[in-house]
Order: C-alpha cells, then sequence, then structure tokens
C-alpha cells in the first residue's frame, strides 16, 4: 500500500523528469556527435558550433514531434489503460493528465524551435560570408567546392552577394522551415487559455494547422542541403594534413578533392507511428459518429438541466467515466465532453447537460428543454457518441470506508458512483468491500445540480425501506448564502427533513471544518489504516 | 463560428510577433549579420508593436482577464483615441511595420508573423470590432450601517415569516438571493443537528 501511495504522489514528477531527460540526453549525445564527427570537420570550418546546436536541437525536435500526438489519441490510451494491469489507480489517474502532457511537449517543441532557428539563421549567415570575396582561405575553398562539374559542393549557397532571404525562399528546407516556424506559431496563439476561453472555436479549428506542420516536417531535410563529408572520400582524404594544405589539393595525392552528400531526412521516421495512429484515431471517431445512437428519454430538470438518457450497441462503462457527443445538425466538428451519471447496472447511459455556451444551448433548444410544448420523438436531432473515456472512480470498491468529497459541477461522477455504489449494495450475491461511504458535497448554491438533489432524495428512500439507512453519510454545504436564507432555514430547524433539499439530513451552510470532520471518520473507523 | 471576436486572436498573434522581431533583431544585431541595421529596426518596431499590442481590450460580452500591469498602457493608449480604437488603423500600422523587416533573414518571421496579424486586424475591422479599454471596476466602499435592518414596522402580534414573505420564495427549492461568495462562520461549525 505505501508502495502504491509514493508512486501515486510521486508520479507526475516522474514522468516529468523521464521526458526532460530524455530531451538532455538526445541533446547532448547529438551535440557531442556533431562536434567531434570528422565528416563534418569542414563543415564546421564554415559553420563553427552552431552546425551541432542546430542539429542536437532537431533531433529534440524530432523526440517531441513524435509524443505531442500520442496524449489526444484518446481511443489509443483507453486502450492502454484496458490492457495495463499493474497498480491500475496511480496509472489511471496519470492517463488522464493527458492535456496537461499534450501541453508541456508543445512548449518543449517551441523551445527546441527556437533553438533550432536561431542556429540555423547563423549557419546561414555564416554560409553566405564564406561565399563572399572577404572569407578567408579555408572557407572561401570549401565554399568553391562544387562549381566544376565533378565535384560536389558543400556550401548551399552558391553565389557571393545574394540575399540570404532569398536563399531561404529557394530551398525546400528554407520553405518548408518558414511554413512549419509559421504554423507553431499559429497554433500557439490560438491555443492561449484566454483564447480557448473566448471562442474554443477557433482553438479547435486553428489547431487543424497541426496538418500543415507534420507534411512540411516530413519535407524539411528533403533537400539535405547540410553536408558532410562521404565515407569514401574521408578515406582517401585525410582531413587533419589537407585542411592546412587546402590551396593544393588538386596537386597533391593525398587530397583528393572531398566528396559530400547530405544526410536523408529522418523526421518522418519519427512521426509515421503516431501520425498513422491519430490517423487511425479520427477514423473510429467517424466511424463512432455513423453508429446508431438510440434516445431512450429526456428529462427537462429545473435550472436549465437537460438529462439525455440514451442506448447503444456495445457500450460499456464505469462510474466516473465521460463521454463525447457530436450533434451534426448543431456543428460537424465539434464533439464536446460530458460525465456519465447513469450507473452500469442500468441497460441506458445517461448525461446530465447544463446550457452554459453556444453549443449547449443549441443543444438545449434542439431537445425543446426551453418551450413548453413536447417534441415529436422522430423529430429529435441525431447524435454520436464517442468513448466511454477516463479512469474509473473504481477505487471505492476496494476499501471498507470510502471519502468522496466533491464541489460544484464535480458531482456528476458521483452521480455514477452512488448509483453504482448502492447497486452492488443491495445485490446480495456480491461480497462487497465498502461497508461505509461518507460524501461531501460543496457547493455555491444547490439550484444548478438540483437533479443531483433528487437522486440523493430516491437513494434515501430506497436505503431507509432496506433498513440500510447507514450505509451512506453524505453532507451537503451550501457556501453562498444570504440573511434571507439564514432567517428560513432557522425558522425550520427544528424539522424532520431539511427545508432546501427536502433531504433527511440537514444542511450545512459555508465551509466544512475538515479538521473536525476527518478526526471523527478516523474515531469511528479505528482498524482501517487510511 | 459568427461569435469569434477576431480582435483577440489579433491582439495574441501581434504580441507574438512582436515578441519574435525583438528576438530575430537581437540575433542580427548581436551577430553583426549582413545589414545588421535592419536588426536595429526589427528591434524598435518589435518593442513598439509589443506596446501597442500589451493591453488586452475588453470583449463585447462577458469580462475579460487582463494582462498583468497593463493599466498604465491602458491609460496611455486611451489618449491616442481613435487611433487606438480603430483596427483599421492598426492593420496598416501592423502591415507597414512589418516591410522593412522582411529584408533580413533573421527577423523574417517577424514579418510574416505581424502580416498574418495585420491580415485578422482587418477581418475584426470589416466586421465592425473596436477597441475599448477595460475598465476597472470601482472599489466597493463598506456601506456603514448597511447591514442594520429596520425596526419591524407592525407592532406585534405579528404574523409569522412565511406570511410576510414575498410569494417567490418557497419551500422547496432554495430562495433565489444573490449567491454572494463563501462565507466564513463566526462560529464554527460543528456536527450536532440529527
Amino acid at each position: 500500500m505505501m508502495g502504491c501511495w509514493v508512486l501515486n504522489e510521486s508520479l507526475p514528477i516522474i514522468v516529468v523528469l523521464l521526458w526532460l531527460g530524455m530531451n538532455l540526453y538526445l541533446f547532448m549525445v547529438t551535440f557531442r556527435w556533431y562536434e567531434e564527427e570528422e565528416s563534418f570537420l569542414y563543415t564546421r570550418v564554415i559553420l563553427g558550433s552552431t552546425l551541432a546546436w542546430a542539429k542536437a536541437s532537431a533531433l529534440c525536435l524530432n523526440f517531441n514531434c513524435m509524443l505531442i500526438l500520442l496524449p489526444v489519441s484518446r481511443n489509443f490510451i483507453s486502450f492502454v489503460r484496458g490492457t495495463s494491469a499493474c497498480c491500475r489507480g496511480p496509472w489511471g489517474r496519470q492517463l488522464d493528465k493527458n492535456l496537461k502532457f499534450h501541453k508541456l511537449v508543445a512548449y518543449g517543441i517551441a523551445v527546441s524551435a527556437a533553438i533550432h532557428i536561431v542556429a540555423h539563421l547563423f549557419n546561414l549567415e555564416r554560409y553566405h560570408l564564406s561565399q563572399s570575396e572577404e572569407a578567408p582561405g579555408l572557407p572561401a575553398a570549401l565554399s568553391k567546392l562544387g562549381n566544376s562539374p565533378n565535384e560536389s559542393y558543400l556550401n548551399p549557397i552558391r553565389t557571393a552577394g545574394t540575399n540570404p532571404v532569398i536563399e531561404l525562399l529557394t530551398t525546400i528546407a528554407g520553405i518548408t522551415g518558414l511554413v512549419l516556424s509559421l504554423a507553431l506559431i499559429l497554433l500557439m496563439t490560438s491555443s492561449t487559455e484566454f483564447i480557448r476561453q473566448v471562442s474554443y472555436e477557433l482553438f479547435w479549428y486553428t489547431h487543424h494547422v497541426f496538418i500543415i506542420f507534420f507534411i512540411s516536417l516530413a519535407l524539411h531535410g528533403a533537400g539535405r542541403i547540410v553536408r558532410g563529408q562521404t565515407p569514401e572520400s574521408l578515406l582517401l582524404h585525410n582531413v587533419t594534413f589537407c585542411r592546412n594544405h587546402y590551396d593544393k589539393w588538386h596537386a597533391v595525392a593525398q587530397c583528393p578533392m572531398p566528396r559530400f552528400s547530405g544526410k536523408e531526412p529522418s523526421a518522418w521516421k519519427w512521426v509515421l507511428g503516431p501520425v498513422v495512429l491519430y490517423a487511425c484515431e479520427r477514423i473510429i471517431r467517424f466511424w463512432r459518429f455513423q453508429q446508431e445512437v438510440v434516445i431512450t428519454k429526456v428529462i427537462s430538470h429545473p435550472s436549465g438541466v437537460l438529462e439525455l438518457r440514451m442506448k447503444k450497441r456495445d457500450f460499456t462503462m464505469a462510474p466516473g467515466q465521460y463521454i463525447f457527443i457530436q450533434c451534426p445538425a448543431i456543428s460537424l466538428l465539434e464533439w464536446h465532453p460530458f460525465t456519465l451519471t447513469s450507473a452500469p447496472h442500468e441497460d441506458f447511459f445517461s448525461v446530465h447537460i447544463r446550457a452554459a455556451g453556444d453549443w449547449t444551448e443549441a443543444l438545449c433548444e434542439a431537445f425543446g428543454a426551453q418551450g413548453q410544448d413536447l417534441k415529436d420523438p422522430c423529430s429529435l436531432p441525431r447524435l454520436a457518441v464517442d468513448g466511454p473515456f477516463g479512469a474509473a472512480l473504481t477505487d471505492v470498491f476496494h476499501y471498507p470506508a470510502s471519502v468522496c468529497i466533491a464541489a460544484g459541477i464535480g458531482v456528476t461522477p458521483f452521480a455514477a458512483l452512488l448509483k453504482s455504489l448502492w447497486h452492488k449494495c443491495c445485490d446480495s450475491q456480491s461480497q462487497l468491500k465498502p461497508s461505509k461511504v461518507y460524501f461531501y458535497w460543496i457547493c455555491r448554491d444547490a439550484r444548478a445540480f438540483e437533479w443531483f438533489a433528487d437522486l440523493l432524495l430516491s437513494l434515501e428512500t430506497q436505503m431507509s425501506e432496506q433498513g440500510k439507512a447507514h450505509f451512506l453519510s453524505y453532507r451537503i454545504f451550501l457556501t453562498g448564502w444570504d440573511e434571507d436564507q439564514a432567517l428560513h432555514i432557522a425558522l425550520h430547524w427544528d424539522e424532520n427533513t431539511d427545508v432546501i433539499t427536502g433531504l433527511k439530513q440537514k444542511t450545512f451552510y459555508g465551509r466544512p471544518n475538515w479538521d473536525d470532520e476527518f478526526k471523527q471518520i478516523a474515531y469511528s473507523h479505528p482498524s482501517c489504516h487510511h | 463560428m459568427g461569435q469569434i471576436e477576431w480582435a483577440m486572436w489579433a491582439n495574441e498573434q501581434a504580441l507574438a510577433s512582436g515578441l519574435i522581431l525583438v528576438a530575430g533583431g537581437i540575433v542580427a544585431t548581436a551577430g553583426r549579420f549582413t545589414q545588421w541595421y535592419f536588426g536595429t529596426y526589427a528591434i524598435a518596431a518589435g518593442v513598439l508593436v509589443c506596446l501597442l499590442e500589451y493591453p488586452r481590450g475588453s470583449r463585447a460580452k462577458g469580462s475579460t482577464l487582463e494582462r498583468c500591469g497593463q493599466r498604465y498602457l491602458t491609460a496611455v493608449l486611451k489618449l491616442l483615441g481613435p487611433l487606438s480604437r480603430n483596427y483599421y488603423f492598426r492593420a496598416a500600422l501592423h502591415l507597414a511595420l512589418s516591410v522593412p523587416a522582411g529584408f533580413l533573414l533573421a527577423t523574417i518571421l517577424g514579418t510574416v508573423c505581424l502580416v498574418i496579424a495585420s491580415i485578422i486586424y482587418l477581418l475584426a475591422a470589416v466586421r465592425g470590432e473596436q477597441w475599448t479599454p477595460i475598465e476597472p471596476r470601482p472599489k466597493e466602499r463598506p456601506q456603514v450601517g448597511g447591514t442594520i435592518k429596520q425596526p419591524p414596522s407592525n407592532p406585534p402580534p405579528r404574523p409569522p415569516v412565511e406570511a410576510r414573505k414575498k410569494p417567490g420564495e418557497e419551500d422547496a427549492t432554495p430562495a433565489g438571493g444573490p449567491p454572494g461568495g463563501p462565507r466564513v462562520n463566526p462560529i464554527p461549525v460543528t456536527d450536532e443537528v440529527v
């Protein structure tokens, strides 16, 4: 148990350190190789160590671009989650932080790209200077290589006096490099937290620029303009001797003209796997979009909450998971996540949707939540469902006493959990470990989640009918209250049921006093160590 | 897509372009590249763009998150009047500022980014958007005596609370009072009821 706790707390840090360590390792190894490799000695004469900086950051870029697509392949993540057995809990929760990892890798790409761009700016400038009349002896001689028919060039800039900008725009590497940087900047400026709140659609549609990014990445090295000496040439041409006798190369036998070639592009090898995986992911989403979803019931709760009960073939869920819903009638490209509020034993799955933005308002209107007239079942819009995703809340089933704490909208997964717990408890066949569940719900005002209070009420009635009233102990804390409410509550204090929620357990006002709460729970369960 | 406020994205893009211009300019100047004087221009243009774009305009609906410390620049921008409000002007300014930096390799990325920002500003201007400064909310002074309730106006005997209450506030749902933030209880809450 202790080991699992340590793993739980330190897993995020371990993952970040592993990633960072891998980046640094790749950087150092490549840097050293390019600084010491003999075949690149002549290239280093012209470029200096910015060659190594550019190539090392390029490898980091390859590594990060490979990683960036993995956290957003949610079906792949569900697959990994389903098949891993060791220490399920912590790894499952770690997989839930996929978007955080995606952003971390994106920052890594930005930093590596910045280093790469600056290094290549210096490289291009140095290539340009080596081709000019003022260039010193060896670089000038090296730059002239390639002018005669039999020679291979080292310096990709072949003429003196041109503007490096023109040189950039006439090479594949230059153009793709510019497109890549531009795509990266557009991706980042439209993904800031502010923009995501202002207009999620803008973020989502602009993010598809990543397609252009990956195509350009695959083509970026195709020109092979950064060159090193070929292995055959190294055998014939003694670099350490010949570098000091560059004016005698064509004459001396030890120094035949050196031949150069560029390395074949390698970026596509890194990203091919994830790109194919992500393409499959999108295909799966499209296939799920085609699958039929039958809406069995539409319930309109107060405070603008819509409950949708649906059925889909081969749909299995665990409490605490969520699904993505798409409504083609509203938007073809938007999938929105909603937590499942039904329990696995029920023959339908349900979500509760609150009208809180463009898409949800349109959905509520389409399902007739706003108007008074009933909608004809055949005229309801079609829905598509993808999922379920997310880590399940199944840890509760492994301990004798559990404390569940929910705040505001976070109560939605607990609807599924409580229903599931109750069903398992009533099912006399299963030997259930949990004998007591403490549930805390802290909410600013209960109006938005009145549907949940209804659920608690029905659970309470069922529990007292079955004689298991002590199984679930719940406390509701309303933190937003005013004097009129307080007056109203004080007057009805002595009644059996709570005046706000109608439940047997009285509602509390203000924030919970956690010291007291935990002390009491620890006191009531002396044999449990957690 | 009709609800997108393009100016918000244009602002982010322009700010980023300004920073990239400055960075490219520094590289060119420090490295003494050929025609590095374009680099010094890029630094100056980049700083100007950053100063102009740093204060975020307020959104048409909803609240806007300010950038840290933008009040001072907002005050300066307000003085410029229509020059800061009008997005056509901003689009033209960014386009003009970006052109000279296009001649130097180190700053060409900044140029292209700024041109894109200029295009988005043009789109925003065509859709009628305008830059409005985010006004600071006036600090609410605590009202003396605000919590003192009026003494009862009826002499006793008085009808119970329910009869006196307005019909909107009934039992089953909580009163629609203002959800004022979390309250700290004056006395600690203990678990004594039920």
